[in-house]
């Protein structure tokens, strides 16, 4: 979907060709692009940073390892405690804590000079740690409900008039099977790509009345540069948001699964 | 028969439309979240979280106007 303003001025708004990539190199037949390769950059990135940081940690933390443990504490504190509960959110906090250093790096990568493209912005990405964080929760819903349990809690919850079940138990049913990893997926997705068509559209508007144009038109070009400029921070505050919102939601649907009542 | 037909960025008019409802529903959620806060500034972590989960469960909709285009292409 090309968005054409003004095509016979020359003028392209990005569209969905900026998320396809030619294969760099191909591996016995498996063609790796850019992002598959940041993909596995992003996870080394924070595997190699918790193990320098925490491998052998000190009573006194060193510079890093205070960093690494602010960050650890932040989703310990915030997510993993005040959603789930003090004892039994513990147990996911290295999930958690993974979930969202590596969503943020992932998403870093759109604001990093070269880089400059948000991972997450391919919906495979999103999509296969929602499936992941899917499996999690239904899995934990039988463990401690049963089997039968589990979907006669989230059906039909007590306390509630008998014919409102008609639509009540249907509707949960819909939402909690097969909207939720279906949202939880494309909520990341959609606002990674959202911000980077933004941001490309931004510079592309600068570039053409710049550089392209001469004339008054330069006027909407330094509006285009200081729109990209001032979006680019938008979005790093957009990325650690949506870190925090895809691991928040993942905390949620863990403790509807382990809470037998709430 | 067509009663109206309707050519071009249809999916941009989508957009637009379902972005009404999650736009209320934010603005909602915002509004009340700080008037609560106002009320009781020593509650403001739990309010924090819960408008933000408001918040993210409202913008869904809007999420899903937003790549229905995509799913959809109309040419």
């Amino acid at each position: 979907m090309t968005i054409n303003l003004a095509t016979e001025s020359g003028f392209h708004a990005p569209g969905t060709e900026i998320f396809n990539f030619e294969p760099l190199f191909s591996i016995g037949g498996l063609d790796v692009t850019k992002p598959m390769l940041m993909a596995f950059v992003g996870s080394a990135i924070v595997v190699t940073l918790f193990y320098v940081a925490c491998a052998k940690p000190t009573m006194v933390p060193g510079r890093l390892q205070a960093l690494v443990e602010l960050g650890y504490t932040f989703v310990r504190d915030d997510i993993a405690r005040s959603i789930i509960g003090g004892k039994k959110g513990d147990k996911y906090v290295p999930l958690l804590v993974s979930l969202f250093f590596f969503i943020w790096i992932l998403n870093l990568f759109a604001v990093i000079p070269l880089l400059q493209f948000p991972v997450t912005s391919r919906i495979a990405y999103p999509a296969v740690l929602a499936i992941t964080v899917y499996l999690l929760f239904i899995f934990l819903g039988i463990k401690h409900q049963g089997p039968v349990g589990y979907f006669k809690n989230m059906m039909f919850p007590p306390g509630i008039p008998k014919p409102v079940y008609v639509i009540l138990a249907p509707l949960e049913f819909i939402s909690t099977i097969l909207v939720r990893p279906f949202t939880h997926a494309v909520r990341l997705f959609a606002n990674m790509f959202a911000g980077h068509v933004l941001i490309a559209f931004f510079a592309v508007t600068a570039y053409y009345f710049i550089v392209e144009t001469q004339g008054l038109g330069i006027v909407i070009g330094v509006a285009g540069f200081v729109m990209t400029i001032a979006m680019t921070g938008f979005e790093m505050f957009i990325q650690v948001l949506q870190a925090f919102i895809f691991t928040l939601l993942a905390a949620v649907y863990i403790q509807s699964s382990v809470e037998v009542d709430h | 028969m067509f009663l109206a037909e309707l050519f071009g960025s249809v999916g941009a008019i989508g957009y637009g439309l379902a972005a009404i409802g999650p736009g209320i529903g934010v603005g909602l959620i915002f509004g009340l979240g700080v008037q609560a806060i106002a009320r009781q500034p020593e509650a403001y972590n739990l309010l924090r979280q819960n408008m933000i989960l408001g918040f993210v469960l409202t913008e869904a909709l809007a999420l899903i106007g937003f790549v229905a285009p995509f799913v959809y292409p109309t040419s």
